[in-house]
C-alpha cells in the first residue's frame, strides 16, 4: 500500500532537517565561492572537523547516557601539554605516556564516580574537574602557556604523514567513529548506554550496572579528549592550553546538540555526530571564505547552538508534572 | 556496680551525646560549615599577606567584593528558584559596556547610563527568563549559551569601539563619586551590596513573591499544583538576577572608567562557586542571600589571596574547581543524609540503674500486689472515645475527657450515655482540671497549658517558659504539657515532661529516659511561666497535697513519686516519697479519706530495667532496627495504686483481664466512684469504691460548697 504523501514531513526529525541544510549550504558554497568545491578545500572542511569529531564522540556517549563532560576540553589540552612537558624534561617516551594516560584516567574516574556513586549533577562535577584539571597542570606541571613537540618526535611525524593525500587526522577520526558505532551499536556495554540514558531507574532496577556503567563514559570521554589532544598536537606541533578559554567546548556541544543526539539522553548516535560536524565544518569554511572575522564567527556559531537548544527543548519538551527536582 | 556498667554509666551520663542531634537540628547548621570555612580563610589569608586588614587595601577589596556580592545575591536568587544563571559575566561586561558607551561615547549623564545598564541588564535576563521560564529549556546549557553569545557580542563592541572610549573626554563628579567616593568609609558598591542584601533578603523570606520562589525551589510540581505562576516567577528570577549584575557592572565601569576584554571574564565560575560554597543548594529550596553573601566573601578572599601571594596562572582555576567539586558534593551528600544521620543519632541513651522492687504479681502478699478490680468497672462511652487521657467531673457531675483528636468531650450526667463536644483546642488534651471560677483548664500535649471557659471560650495561658541557659535546644517552649493541678491561690503547678521529644513521641523518651522533665508554675496574676524543678525523668502526674501546702508529682520512668514543698521550712524543694515502684506513675490525684489515687500507665519489666543497665544497646537498637521493633516499657498492665500522705502503699487494682483498662493514665473519685482514663483506650471505666464517703466531690474539696 502506499503511503500517503505526508509521510515523508512526518519523518522529518532533527536529523534530517540539519542533514538538508547542511546540503543546501554546501549547494550554495559550491555554487557561488570559487574555490570552495576543491578536493584541496573539501579536505581542509574534514579536517578541521575531525578534532572537534573526536572530541563529540566522546560527548555523544557520555550525553546519550544522560549525562554531560564539560571537562573535555580541558583535559584534551592539559593532559598533552602535561605529556610533551614530560618529554621535554627528559623522560622516556613510555613512561611519560603511561603518566599522560593514567592522569587521564584518574579524571575520568573521579568524574564518574562523583556523578554515578556521589550522585552529584554531571554538569557540576565536570564544570569544576574541568576548571581544576586546567589550573592545577598550568600552575604545577608546566612553566607557560604553549608546550613544543619534541623535535622528531612520532607526534610530529605522524601530523606530516598523508596516506593516499588523505591527511592523517582524517583517518584518526574515521576509525574512531568506527569504533565508536561498534561500541554503540554491537556491544552489551554500548547497549547500556542508552538503557540509562533513556530511564536510569529502569536500567538499574533491571539489573544493569549502570554505575559502573556511567564511570566507563566518563573515562571514554577523558580518553577520546586525550586523542583529540594529540592530534591537535600533531597537526600544530604543539599545544597550546588557551585553547580551554575558547569556544570549542561550545562547538562541540554544538555539534552534538545540532546533529540530533538529545541532550536528555537516550537518542542519537555515531550518524548524528558525523552530521552535525558536517554542518559546523561545512558553515565554517564557507564563513571564512567570506571572510567574516572570527569574533562574528563565534558569534553565530553560539547563536546556531541556543536555536538548536530552543528546538530540542521544543522537540522533547519537559512538563511541570514530569519534571524531575533539580534536573537542571 | 561492676567496672563494665560503671564504665557504661560514665561514658552514656557524662558525655552529651543529646547535644549532637540537637545541634543538627538547628536549622543554622545549614551555615556552620560555611562561616568557618569563612573564618578559616580570613584568619588565614589574613595572617599570611601582610597588610591584609589595613584600610587602603580593605577599601579595594570590599569595593570589589560589593560588585561581586551584587552578582552573587541575584544568582542566589536565581538558585533558590531552581534555576542557574551562568550568564552573568557577560550581562555584567555587557551593562558595563552600555553605561560606558553612553557616558563616554555618546555624552550622556551617569543616571542615564546607569539606566542603560539596567536596560541591558534586563533585556538579556528576560531572555534567559523567557527561554527558561516560558520555553522550559534547561537552564544551565540554555544559559552557558546566552553566557558565550553575550561574551561574543561584548568582544566585538570591545573591539569597534574601545578607542573612541579611550578618546572620550567626558567628565563628570557624580560618575567620580560613584567610582572612587566613600560615605562613611563605605564605598558606594559596598553600599549597594548591603541595600539589595538586606531588601532581598526581607523579599525573600517575608513577601509572597520571595516565598513563591521558594516555594518553586522548593518542589516545583507542588508549587505548580499550588496554583503558583511557576513559569512566571521562574522568569523573574532570571530578570532579576540580570538586574543585579547589570548593577554591578555599571558599579565596575565607573570603578575603572572604561571596559577592557577582561572585564567579567571568569565571573561565571566564580560566581556559582561562590553561591554553592556558601551552601545554597543545587535545584534550589534552601539557600538564603546571608549564604551568597558568606560564600562571595569566602572566594573573593581566596582568589584574591593568591594572587598576592603570588601564585601564578591557573592557581585560581585549580582552587575554585576543587572548592566547586567540594562544595557541591558536601551539599548533595548533606541533604540526601541528614535525615537519617538526624534519625540515627537523636535517640541518646543515659544509664540507669532500677532499684529493686517489691513484686506487683497477685497473691504475692505485697502493697502492690494487683487485684482484677478494674475489669469490674463498667464502661463509659466504650467505642465513642479514642485517648481519654485524663478524665473529671463538675459540679453537676457531668464527665469530661480529651480526647486524641483535639477536644474536650462532655459526658452528661446522670447515665454518661449522651456526649457532646464541649470544646475544640486542638493538640492532645492531656490533665485537666478546674478552677475556682469553674473554668477547665488543660495541659495540650504539643500546645501548652489552656482555659475553657464555661462558656466554651477557649485561652492560651502559657506556652512557654524562660530557657535555661544551658539547653541547645530551644526547651522554653512546652513541648508535653501533661498534667496540672491549681492551688487555693489560683497558680496552677504543672509538668512539662521532656524537653527533646513532641508529645507523640514519648516511648522514644522512656527509651532513651534523659531527666529532661520539668515541674512549671503559672501565675494568672501576671500571666507568668516559671520552671521550679528542672531534670526529673519524665515528670508527669501532679495534685495539690490535701492541706494545699505541698503538691506531688511523678517521675514515670524512674517509678518514683515526689513531694514539693509550697511552704514551711522545706519550701522550694522536693523529696522523694515513694521510690522504686514496680510500675510508671502517670496522674495522680486525691482521694476522699485523705490519701491518693495514683495511675500506672504500665509495668516494669526485668528485660527493660536491664535494658537499661545497657545504654550502648539501647543506641543500637534505635539505629539499626526499625521502630516496631523495638523494646519498650511494658504497657499492656497497668493498675490504680492508693497511697497516703506518708507515701505507705494502701491497695493496688490492676485488670488482669487486660480487657478493660490495661493501661490507666488517669482516675477522678466522685462521689463514691472512681472514673479511669486511658490514653490509648477506648472508654472511660466507671467503678464503685468500697467504703468511700459517697458525698465526696473534688470540686468542694477544691473550692468548698457550692454556695
Amino acid at each position: 500500500m502506499a503511503k500517503p504523501p505526508q509521510s515523508y514531513l512526518r519523518t522529518l526529525s532533527q536529523e534530517r532537517i540539519v542533514l538538508w541544510i547542511t546540503v543546501a549550504i554546501f549547494g550554495l558554497a559550491a555554487a557561488a565561492l570559487p574555490g570552495f568545491l576543491t578536493v584541496g578545500n573539501l579536505l581542509a572542511v574534514i579536517r578541521s572537523v575531525s578534532v572537534l569529531g573526536i572530541l563529540a564522540l566522546g560527548m555523544s556517549v557520555v550525553i546519550i547516557g544522560r549525562g554531560i563532560d564539560l571537562s573535555m576540553v580541558a583535559v584534551m589540552a592539559m593532559s598533552v601539554a602535561w605529556y610533551l612537558q614530560l618529554l621535554a624534561d627528559g623522560m622516556t617516551d613510555g613512561a611519560a605516556l603511561a603518566l599522560a594516560l593514567a592522569g587521564v584516567l584518574a579524571v575520568g574516574l573521579v568524574n564518574g564516580f562523583l556523578v554515578a556513586y556521589a550522585e552529584v549533577p554531571a554538569i557540576f562535577v565536570t564544570l569544576a574537574s574541568g576548571s581544576f584539571v586546567f589550573g592545577y597542570v598550568r600552575s604545577q606541571l608546566i612553566p607557560q602557556d604553549a608546550v613544543p613537540a619534541p623535535v622528531g618526535h612520532w607526534l610530529v611525524e605522524l601530523g606530516q604523514m598523508r596516506p593516499v593525500g588523505i591527511p592523517v587526522d582524517v583517518y584518526v577520526f574515521a576509525a574512531l567513529a568506527l569504533v565508536a558505532f561498534a561500541f554503540l551499536r554491537f556491544t552489551k556495554w554500548g547497549r547500556y548506554v542508552y538503557y540509562a540514558g533513556d530511564n536510569p531507574v529502569a536500567a538499574r532496577n533491571a539489573g544493569m550496572p549502570v554505575r559502573p556503567m556511567q564511570v566507563l563514559r566518563y573515562v571514554i570521554s577523558a580518553f577520546s579528549a586525550f586523542a583529540a589532544g594529540l592530534l591537535t598536537a600533531a597537526s600544530l606541533q604543539s599545544i597550546n592550553t588557551r585553547v580551554v578559554n575558547s569556544t570549542l567546548l561550545s562547538d562541540v556541544v554544538l555539534v552534538v546538540a545540532t546533529g540530533g543526539i538529545g541532550l536528555s539522553g537516550g537518542k542519537g548516535g555515531v550518524r548524528n555526530v558525523l552530521i552535525g560536524a558536517a554542518l559546523i565544518g561545512v558553515m565554517m569554511n564557507t564563513m571564512t571564505i567570506v571572510d567574516i572575522p572570527q569574533l562574528y564567527q563565534n558569534l553565530i556559531k553560539s547563536t546556531i547552538l541556543l536555536v538548536a537548544i530552543i528546538v530540542d527543548g521544543l522537540i522533547n519538551p519537559r512538563d511541570e508534572q514530569t519534571a524531575q527536582q533539580g534536573d537542571i | 556496680m561492676t567496672f563494665r556498667e560503671r564504665l557504661q554509666a560514665w561514658r552514656y551520663n557524662l558525655v552529651p551525646d543529646h547535644a549532637i542531634g540537637e545541634i543538627l537540628q538547628k536549622r543554622w547548621t545549614d551555615n556552620a560549615i560555611p562561616f568557618l570555612a569563612l573564618m578559616i580563610v580570613i584568619v588565614g589569608f589574613g595572617s599570611a599577606i601582610p597588610g591584609f586588614f589595613n584600610l587602603a587595601s580593605l577599601q579595594d577589596s570590599t569595593r570589589q567584593l560589593g560588585e561581586f556580592s551584587l552578582v552573587v545575591i541575584g544568582l542566589t536568587v536565581v538558585m533558590l528558584g531552581g534555576g542557574i544563571d551562568l550568564s552573568v559575566g557577560s550581562v555584567f561586561a555587557l551593562s558595563a559596556f552600555s553605561s560606558v558607551a553612553s557616558f563616554f561615547i555618546f555624552g550622556l549623564p551617569p543616571g542615564v547610563a546607569f539606566l542603560a545598564a539596567l536596560a541591558t541588564g534586563a533585556v538579556f535576563g528576560a531572555i534567559n527568563g523567557y527561554l527558561i521560564g516560558y520555553l522550559r529549556l534547561r537552564a544551565f546549557l540554555t544559559t552557558l549559551v546566552t553566557f558565550i553569545i553575550g561574551r561574543a557580542i561584548y568582544d566585538i563592541l570591545v573591539v569597534s569601539f574601545g578607542v573612541q572610549v579611550q578618546l572620550s573626554d567626558a567628565t563628570s563628579d557624580a560618575w567620580d563619586f560613584i567610582g572612587d567616593g566613600t560615605l562613611g568609609g563605605l564605598s558606594v558598591s559596598v553600599i549597594a551590596a548591603l541595600v539589595l542584601a538586606v531588601i532581598t533578603h526581607v523579599a525573600l523570606t517575608r513577601s509572597r513573591p520571595g516565598w513563591h520562589v521558594q516555594a518553586i525551589g522548593g518542589s516545583r510540581r507542588s508549587a505548580h499544583n499550588a496554583g503558583i505562576r511557576v513559569r512566571r516567577m521562574v522568569f523573574l528570577t532570571y530578570v532579576f538576577s540580570g538586574l543585579c549584575s547589570a548593577l554591578a557592572g555599571f558599579l565596575i565601569a565607573t570603578r575603572l572608567s572604561g571596559a577592557g576584554p577582561g572585564t567579567g571574564q571568569g565571573l561565571e565560575i566564580l560566581a556559582l562557586t561562590a553561591a554553592v560554597v556558601g551552601g545554597n543548594s543545587l535545584g534550589g529550596g534552601r539557600g538564603s542571600v546571608v549564604k551568597g553573601l558568606m560564600g562571595a566573601i569566602i572566594v573573593l578572599v581566596m582568589t584574591n589571596g593568591l594572587i598576592r601571594l603570588g601564585y601564578g596562572t591557573g592557581t585560581n582555576q585549580m582552587v575554585l574547581g576543587l572548592l566547586l567539586a567540594v562544595a557541591v558534593t558536601i551539599d548533595i551528600r548533606w541533604l540526601k543524609n541528614r535525615h537519617k544521620v538526624l534519625n540515627e543519632v537523636y535517640v541518646a541513651p543515659v544509664y540507669l540503674r532500677m532499684g529493686e522492687t517489691q513484686s506487683a504479681t497477685p497473691g504475692s502478699g505485697t502493697p502492690y500486689a494487683l487485684s482484677n478490680r478494674l475489669s469490674q468497672a463498667e464502661a463509659i462511652g466504650l467505642g465513642e472515645v479514642e485517648g481519654p487521657e485524663d478524665v473529671i467531673l463538675d459540679r453537676d457531675d457531668h464527665l469530661y475527657c480529651g480526647t486524641r483528636h483535639g477536644e474536650i468531650v462532655r459526658y452528661f450526667a446522670p447515665d454518661y450515655t449522651r456526649s457532646e463536644v464541649f470544646a475544640h483546642i486542638g493538640g492532645f488534651p492531656l490533665g485537666l482540671a478546674f478552677d475556682r471560677a469553674g473554668n477547665l483548664l488543660s495541659c495540650v500535649g504539643a500546645m501548652g497549658l489552656y482555659q475553657i471557659a464555661p462558656d466554651r471560650t477557649v485561652t492560651r495561658l502559657s506556652a512557654e517558659t524562660r530557657r535555661s541557659w544551658t539547653s541547645i535546644v530551644d526547651d522554653a517552649r512546652l513541648r508535653d504539657p501533661n498534667d496540672l493541678d491549681i492551688a487555693p491561690d489560683g497558680k496552677v503547678y504543672f509538668t512539662d515532661s521532656t524537653k527533646r521529644y513532641d508529645a507523640h513521641d514519648w516511648t522514644l523518651d522512656s527509651i532513651e529516659n534523659r531527666a529532661t522533665g520539668r515541674l512549671l508554675v503559672f501565675d494568672p496574676a501576671n500571666g507568668t511561666t516559671r520552671t521550679l524543678l528542672d531534670g526529673y525523668r519524665y515528670t508527669n502526674g501532679v495534685t495539690m497535697a490535701h492541706d494545699n501546702r505541698s503538691l506531688f508529682f511523678c517521675e514515670s520512668w524512674a517509678c518514683r513519686i515526689h513531694r514539693y514543698w509550697l511552704e514551711g521550712p522545706k519550701a522550694g524543694t522536693a523529696e522523694c516519697v515513694i521510690r522504686d515502684m514496680p510500675g510508671y506513675p502517670d496522674n495522680i490525684n486525691r482521694a476522699s479519706d485523705g490519701s491518693y489515687w495514683m495511675a500506672w500507665l504500665g509495668m516494669r519489666t526485668p528485660s527493660f530495667d536491664l535494658s537499661m543497665r545497657h545504654p550502648a544497646m539501647r543506641k543500637r537498637m534505635a539505629r539499626r532496627l526499625p521502630q516496631d521493633d523495638w523494646l519498650f516499657p511494658n504497657i499492656n498492665t497497668g493498675g490504680v495504686v492508693k497511697f497516703t500522705e506518708a507515701g505507705e502503699i494502701v491497695q493496688t487494682f490492676g485488670d488482669l483481664s487486660g480487657e478493660s483498662h490495661p493501661m490507666v493514665t488517669s482516675m477522678r473519685e466522685h462521689k463514691g466512684h472512681l472514673y479511669i482514663g486511658g490514653i490509648l483506650n477506648n472508654r472511660i471505666g466507671r467503678l464503685r469504691i468500697v467504703g468511700a464517703d459517697p458525698d465526696w466531690t473534688a470540686m468542694d474539696a477544691y473550692w468548698g460548697k457550692r454556695g
